[in-house]
């Protein structure tokens, strides 16, 4: 019909169907080609001004600092993994040199496994969560109108801006065994039992009151960049999908999805690093309880090091948990460094 | 009241896939409604009255009052908090884009060996698990007699903020034509007067939106100043918020109003750069 053509005639220009793939940034490239000079000009064209002491210099101090407040704790956190401090080290300040035992006691632990399953389990549910919803988001920000689009983003804003602990305290008061809104609409709601429920009464029913904070703060960046995304998408995609006689589904797997293949891949393991990493939001709900059950990985270093003194066996949790966080940013660096090249 | 329906208004804008603009609409605003409602719950409960926050149905019509800010200031050493915090964010955001700044021009503009590696530097540096390493840096703290110090967390906080700031920065640099700094070189300016003539201004949203990051980061840290900060007079804001349930026992009222004065720079803050938020964040791998 007429109004559908002019639709797809009033779409904006977009780049070419075939190259929009790319991840969202505020920084396009340069386009450069013509402008430039340069003789031996690189592919991209911009870097020019070769130095020879000055990139050195100019690059020292935040190497330095790095190295001071970043590797030095990291190389100090390795060997205090390798020590025994407890208590009494702690205060005498003596070396005892235990080689690998703090690990084999760890790995022979069931409770350190307990909480590698529990911070892993936790980690799948919340970025499959935060990645779905996200994207479910993403996609409907695309189509709404300008002035719902705006309600909308403003209210993902909102949550997206919380600092971590101010979110974490409107959730304890959210959850409130006496007073908390949650219980209220749960009895609203027709369901017993709910007059004084303790939300923090079991280990997981904590972990899903984080699980509800972390989705919820969460959820903006996949869904707003997401959408960033998709407008970068041309419209004849779409219309040749429709022409294909293609569903919603079918066009989000043949046309949404392979277009914003990097966005998806690098914004799952930014997420699985940024949850799994995750200590103010768990420790501040309820401080791994109760009974340590919702400790996660990084919690229970945090636990097991200042709460019961044992600083040596919590530097070699901490090394493990960075050990898979790394396992997960290999991952990261080469998709980053694949994407830096095509750039 | 068809969803399928639309009125011939609303099929103007631009809809790749049909889906019916009721429903559509309506499951925005439920969405919207829930995204905004714990930052609303925050901010009315702040206003209400004691009698009227504990009650087991919550009130929502009801006379705003400030006495839950009044309770929430007067804490003692509230003011050393608000110091400390401005102190150490901005000592750390001023003192990063400095640092940032020499280096993210040295990685966007010249050629050098090592520059490739001092790149990969700064992406693992971004990812660093800083909450993972509190133990180690506890222990660094304490042997240097640095514990409860405001320039030790600055510091702390400034490399924090350094990877990407200076990841951030590179891309504003390489953004801004070469072109321009060779006129500048041509017409008689020296490299350095060129940069602070041509660059430095072109560069003032790239440093805006920067430090901004910074601020976020830097204002809402929470494991290491729980960790190396445990005297109160070297506490900052986030640590006052946490305190508030043992300070002011069930207060929560006066609690709101601490989290609502807490989140307000940074909202105000987020939505100020919210157009730059948007998009260029997966690949500089920020979070606020």
């Amino acid at each position: 019909m007429t109004v559908d053509s002019q639709g797809a005639a009033a779409a904006a220009p977009q780049d070419a169907p075939g190259r929009a793939a790319k991840t969202p940034k505020t920084q396009a490239t340069p386009p450069s080609p013509s402008g430039s000079k340069e003789v031996l000009q690189p592919p991209r064209g911009r870097r020019s001004l070769p130095g020879g002491v000055l990139p050195y210099l100019l690059v020292t101090p935040a190497l330095v600092s790095m190295a001071a407040l970043l590797l030095y704790p990291l190389i100090r956190n390795l060997i205090l993994s390798f020590q025994q401090v407890d208590r009494k080290e702690f205060i005498t300040r003596e070396t005892v040199w235990i080689g690998l035992d703090n690990y084999t006691k760890l790995l022979g632990d069931s409770d350190f496994w307990t909480v590698v399953v529990r911070s892993a389990v936790f980690t799948a549910v919340n970025v499959f969560l935060v990645m779905a919803i996200g994207t479910g988001i993403g996609l409907l920000l695309n189509r709404l109108g300008k002035k719902m689009r705006l309600v909308l983003s403003l209210a993902l804003m909102l949550a997206w801006a919380m600092p971590v602990i101010a979110a974490v305290t409107i959730f304890q008061w959210l959850f409130n065994e006496q007073f908390g809104v949650a219980n209220w609409v749960m009895r609203t709601l027709g369901f017993s039992g709910y007059e004084q429920h303790n939300w923090f009464e079991t280990g997981l029913s904590t972990l899903t009151i984080i699980t509800v904070l972390l989705v919820w703060q969460s959820i903006p960046f996949v869904a707003l960049n997401m959408y960033a995304g998709l407008t970068t998408i041309g419209t004849e995609l779409y219309e040749a999908a429709k022409m294909d006689g293609a569903n919603g589904w079918r066009t989000f797997w043949a046309v949404v999805f392979p277009n914003l293949k990097p966005f998806f891949m690098i914004t799952t393991f930014l997420e699985i690093i940024w949850i799994f990493k995750a200590f103010a939001q768990v420790y501040a709900m309820n401080a791994g309880g109760p009974d340590r059950a919702s400790e996660t990985l990084p919690v229970f270093a945090y636990i097991e090091g200042v709460g019961q003194f044992h600083y040596g066996l919590a530097a070699a949790i901490s090394v493990l948990t960075i050990v898979m966080l790394l396992a997960a940013m290999s991952f990261y660096f080469r998709l980053i460094l694949k994407q830096e090249e095509q750039l | 009241m068809s969803t399928t329906a639309p009125t011939p208004q609303k099929l103007r804008t631009r809809k790749p896939l049909r889906v019916g603009t009721v429903a559509k609409n309506l499951t925005a605003l439920v969405l919207a409604l829930l995204f905004a409602f714990p930052v609303y719950w925050m901010f009315s409960s702040s206003l209400k009255p004691q009698h009227e926050i504990l009650t087991k149905d919550p009130v929502f019509v009801f006379t705003p009052t400030l006495e839950n800010y009044s309770t929430a200031t007067g804490v003692d050493l509230f003011w050393t908090y608000v110091t400390n915090s401005l102190v150490v964010t901005f000592g750390a955001v001023l003192l990063a884009l400095v640092v940032a700044l020499a280096a993210s021009f040295a990685i966007a503009r010249m050629k050098f060996k090592g520059r490739k590696g001092i790149v990969l530097i700064v992406m693992m540096a971004q990812m660093a698990p800083w909450e993972v390493m509190v133990i180690a840096m506890y222990m660094i703290a304490r042997d240097g007699d640095m514990l409860n110090s405001i320039p030790l967390l600055t510091l702390v906080y400034f490399v924090m903020v350094l990877p990407f700031t200076i990841w951030t920065l590179r891309g504003f640099i390489a953004a801004v034509p070469v072109e321009l700094e060779e006129a500048a070189q041509i017409d008689g300016c020296t490299r350095g007067q060129a940069f602070r003539k041509v660059i430095f201004p072109l560069l003032a949203p790239g440093l805006m939106s920067t430090s901004l990051f910074g601020f976020i980061t830097a204002w809402n840290e929470f494991a290491m100043i729980l960790m190396l900060n445990k005297e109160k007079e070297s506490q900052t804001l986030t640590l006052w918020l946490t305190q508030f349930q043992t300070a002011f026992g069930s207060d929560w009222g006066a609690t709101m109003a601490a989290s609502t004065l807490f989140a307000l720079p940074v909202l105000i803050v987020f939505l100020f750069l919210q157009r730059k938020a948007v998009g260029g964040m997966t690949a500089g791998a920020v979070k606020g």
